[in-house]
């Protein structure tokens, strides 16, 4: 799939200006940047959910799913998880049991979890059933949206080793964002850095991290939270 | 229901609404006959014992009259109120669920008609509908609809931005199923609320139609007929009208005293006063002395849910003033229930215990309920992780700010409202005056969060907690609440506790961590030791998986195998020992958290 020179304008703010973006097929593309850089808008702009200028090529649209950032936030409270879960489902009402458990099960939840309601759930779990969600679309890209930020570092790693074995087994494309440096360098091919909206460097993984070229780039490297520093 | 019975409006309001409904079902089997009972020799009679409000001019009993017409009078209202808002909700509805011109068309034509006077409306769509009560009925719903209109539309607008709606619509879902499943179940009980106060205003609205004779036709009678009837005789005989009046106002006020404590009651269902179950049962023994210098002590918190399900076991943690505390755990270890249950927040049906919960001194368990709901209101600050959740999206910042000193200190308004500006200054909110006016979805993420710590800033708390505060926010912001924070902290000597599931983050913050998991606490150590000197192996391995720059990428991620159990499923043991490496028989056993080193303490039997 391919990005070409997508623009969001919200009135006289450009959020994301001119950017392009191939995603190959089956390989996941790791986005950076700080906050209001617009990560979030691409994001939003190519799953159909701002009105953009540009292309998004190579793919069905429809087939495009996103996780949000904020789990609390991206249930329906009034809906039970088997409910969600079975939203995207376009199976014969009989099948979606099944097919609910097995989606819960991918993202390693217990079915009986299927019954509850969000809140009911810690953090963690709900964005694992918002996973869940999106995967039961069968998605060609899938754009995860700071989905670990919530996650405890015991689960995010299991979360990470998720994501890279889904996109084995689907062939997913995944557009993997993230604030955290160390998290993208692990699961992504590439990474591009995005800066006010526009893509300062994008390259494959080892390059970029081990030998960036753009100052910007560094400062985010710099930036990485190192447990003990304060 | 309880809060309904806790103010003077809430009592008089369930209490007229229950008579009116009595009234409603009693009214015509018991005094129908009477008041149908034509009598020639009693015509147009002032107030007599077997009178008490007189006779009309057929000389039928007024009294009877006016209790067998609240039936009708309730269901007019009832009907007018119910078409109102059916129509309403659908003109509400629509422009989020029709093409963009069109919906643009509904909205503007809902704006001219809130524009338009209710009265005007109602008695143009009688004339149209024609005489009798059909007419008032079509009336005053016509007049009811655009506020019903505009409320849902705002109502709407809200939910249609919320995350789960954005994604029902990438995973296909239809405009009128997402109304439908999305919108619709999430803002009904405002829209419900709201139906109460109307029912007031179209009683009173119809009453009037009647009493312009556009209303309700003899035989007929409804009150506003009857006060027409009585009123040319009001100067000979007042009681004719009195009568009549009396029960119309009556029943307007307690409707209106209703929807106004309950749409009040939901508004601030989440302010401290959520206590539902569960009270501290005082029991000193084993747990030592109080602390009198600590802002927050908790001694054995146990949290239960029905079924075996006890999410905190026999917590026990101390803060002290000046003091940030990080409390860290993995999702579902029982963070936020533990703040919850200090704030008595818990929602129904947990069960909350403590051998002590003492906040700034007082034991919580022991103080009567007015005092504990006082002191938590001003003492104590909650920020959560989704500021959302705590500012109220129909209402404008600064006020719901200014609630908060209206509520629990009794300010006036204005001084009120200047403190809201004040604090929101105070939290470095660019333009503190013109954002108090703003609504919050106006507000940018990081700025609502500085919105919510000012509200808790609004009194002069002593501790601060902070669950998840910056998990929603971006780096950059994240960094800024941070500081913001540790400023406020610095600044008014209120101690905080801040909880996140992000070990990087609280290294970064806090003077002291205690590690939560499975309910308890396993280690509580200096910010300092927790890279080289931590003694939890589950610390330890939290530490260690944290990713970083130098990590290997061909290999999965190193993560603890197993999962955390669930609050069901912990055992009288050690809860880690699944997942620990050190694990040994003794393990089997339930390891005490005991001191190790100075400022240090763990649960570990290898430790
Ligand atoms: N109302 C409830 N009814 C039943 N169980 C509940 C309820 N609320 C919470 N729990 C359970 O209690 C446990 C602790 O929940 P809590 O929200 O305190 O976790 P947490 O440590 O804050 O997690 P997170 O980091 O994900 O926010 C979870 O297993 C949760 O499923
Ligand atoms: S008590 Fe035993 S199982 Fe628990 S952490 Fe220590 S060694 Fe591991
Ligand atoms: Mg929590």
């Amino acid at each position: 799939m391919i990005i070409k020179n997508l623009t969001v304008r919200f009135g006289a703010f450009t959020a994301v200006d001119d950017v392009t973006l191939e995603i190959p097929p089956g390989s996941i593309v790791g986005l950076v940047g700080e906050s209001g850089s617009g990560k979030s808008t691409l994001a939003r702009a190519v799953s159909g959910l701002v009105p953009y200028t540009g292309a998004v090529e190579g793919g069905d649209p429809r087939r495009i799913q996103m996780v949000f950032q904020d789990p609390s936030t991206s249930l329906d409270p009034r809906m039970t998880v088997g409910a969600s879960v079975a939203e995207g489902l376009r199976l014969p009402r009989t099948a979606r049991g099944p097919e609910v458990e097995r989606l819960l099960s991918l993202v390693s939840l217990p079915a009986e979890l299927a019954g509850r309601y969000p809140r009911e759930l810690s953090g963690g779990q709900r964005q694992r059933v918002a996973i869940a969600r999106a995967l039961g679309a069968r998605p060609e890209l899938l754009i995860a949206d700071e989905i670990t930020s919530a996650l405890d570092v015991s689960v995010q790693g299991s979360v990470l080793n998720l994501v890279r074995s889904l996109r084995a087994e689907f062939g997913l494309s995944m557009l993997f964002i993230s604030h955290n440096l160390a998290v993208v360098r692990y699961v992504s091919d590439v990474v591009a850095v995005m800066h006010e909206g526009r893509l300062v460097e994008t390259g494959p993984t080892e390059e970029v991290v081990g030998a960036p070229k753009e100052g910007y780039t560094r400062s985010l490297l710099e930036a990485v939270p190192r447990l003990g520093r304060g | 229901m309880r809060h309904l019975l806790r103010s003077p409006a809430g009592i008089a309001g369930t209490l007229l609404v229950t008579l009116m409904v009595i009234l409603a079902i009693v009214g015509p089997p018991i005094w129908g006959a009477e008041a149908e009972r034509i009598d020639s020799t009693a015509i147009l009679q002032g107030v007599s014992a077997a009178h008490p409000l007189g006779t009309d001019n057929l000389g039928r009993d007024i009294l009877a009259r006016v209790l067998v017409a609240g039936r009708l009078s309730l269901a007019l209202a009832l009907l007018a109120t119910l078409i109102g808002a059916g129509a309403g909700v659908v003109l509400g509805a629509l422009p989020s669920v029709l093409p963009r011109r069109a919906a643009r068309l509904v909205t503007g034509t809902v704006n001219a008609l809130v524009a338009f006077p209710g009265l005007l409306l109602a008695m143009f769509t009688a004339v149209i509908a024609g005489l009798g009560a059909r007419g008032a009925v079509l009336g005053i719903g016509a007049a009811v609809a655009p506020g019903f209109a505009r409320l849902t539309q705002t109502l709407a607008a809200s939910v249609a931005g919320a995350d789960y709606v954005s994604a029902a619509r990438m995973l296909g879902v239809s405009r009128w199923r997402v109304m439908s499943r999305h919108v619709l179940p999430n803002i009904a009980e405002p829209l419900i609320l709201n139906l109460t106060q109307a029912l007031g205003g179209a009683l009173l609205g119809l009453a009037g139609m009647s009493f312009l004779g556009l209303g309700v036709q003899p035989p007929s009678f409804d009150w506003g007929r009857l006060l027409f009837d009585g009123f040319s005789r009001i100067y000979a005989t007042p009681a004719v009208a009195l009568g009549p009046a009396a029960a119309v106002a009556l029943a307007g006020i307690g409707f209106n005293l209703l929807g106004d404590v309950l749409a009040r009651a939901a508004a601030r269902g989440s302010a401290p006063e959520a206590k539902a179950t569960g009270r501290a049962v005082p029991d000193t023994g084993g747990i030592g002395e109080p602390d009198p210098d600590a802002v927050l002590e908790v001694r054995d918190l146990t949290v239960t849910f029905p079924g075996g399900v006890t999410p905190v076991r026999g917590l026990s943690l101390t803060v002290a003033p000046g003091e940030i505390v990080g409390l860290v755990g993995e999702s579902g270890s029982g963070k936020s229930l533990t703040a919850s249950a200090i704030g008595g927040l818990v929602p129904y049906p947990g069960e909350v215990s403590a051998g002590r919960l003492r906040l700034c001194g007082a034991d919580l368990g022991e103080l009567p309920e007015t005092e504990r709901r006082r002191l938590l209101g001003t003492s104590l600050a909650m920020v959560f992780q989704d500021p959302m959740a705590s500012l109220n999206p129909a209402l404008r910042v600064g006020g719901q700010l200014a609630e908060v000193a209206i509520v629990h200190q009794g300010a006036s308004r204005t001084e009120a409202g200047n403190r809201a500006v004040d604090r929101l200054e105070h939290v470095r909110v660019p333009e503190p005056g013109r954002r108090a006016r703003q609504h919050p979805h106006e507000l940018s993420g990081g700025m609502r969060q500085r919105a919510v710590i000012a509200m808790g800033l609004m009194g002069e708390p002593r501790l601060i907690i902070a669950d998840e505060p910056t998990t929603a926010l971006d780096v950059t912001v994240q960094r800024e609440i941070l500081r913001l924070l540790r400023q406020v902290t610095d600044e008014t000597g209120a101690a905080t506790l801040f909880i996140s599931h992000d070990i990087a983050v609280v290294g970064e913050l806090c003077h002291r961590v205690v590690v939560m998991y499975a309910g308890r606490v396993v280690e509580e150590l200096p910010v300092e030791e927790l890279v080289s000197g931590a003694a939890h192996p589950y610390t330890r391995a939290l530490v260690a998986s944290l990713p970083d720059m130098e990590t290997d990428r061909s290999l999965p991620l190193a993560s603890i195998p197993g999962r955390q159990p669930s609050p069901a499923e912990v055992g009288g043991g050690c809860a880690f020992a699944a997942r620990c490496e050190l694990a040994t028989a003794r393990c089997a056993e339930l390891p005490p958290l005991i001191s190790y080193g100075t400022a240090h303490r763990v649960a570990c039997w290898e430790a």
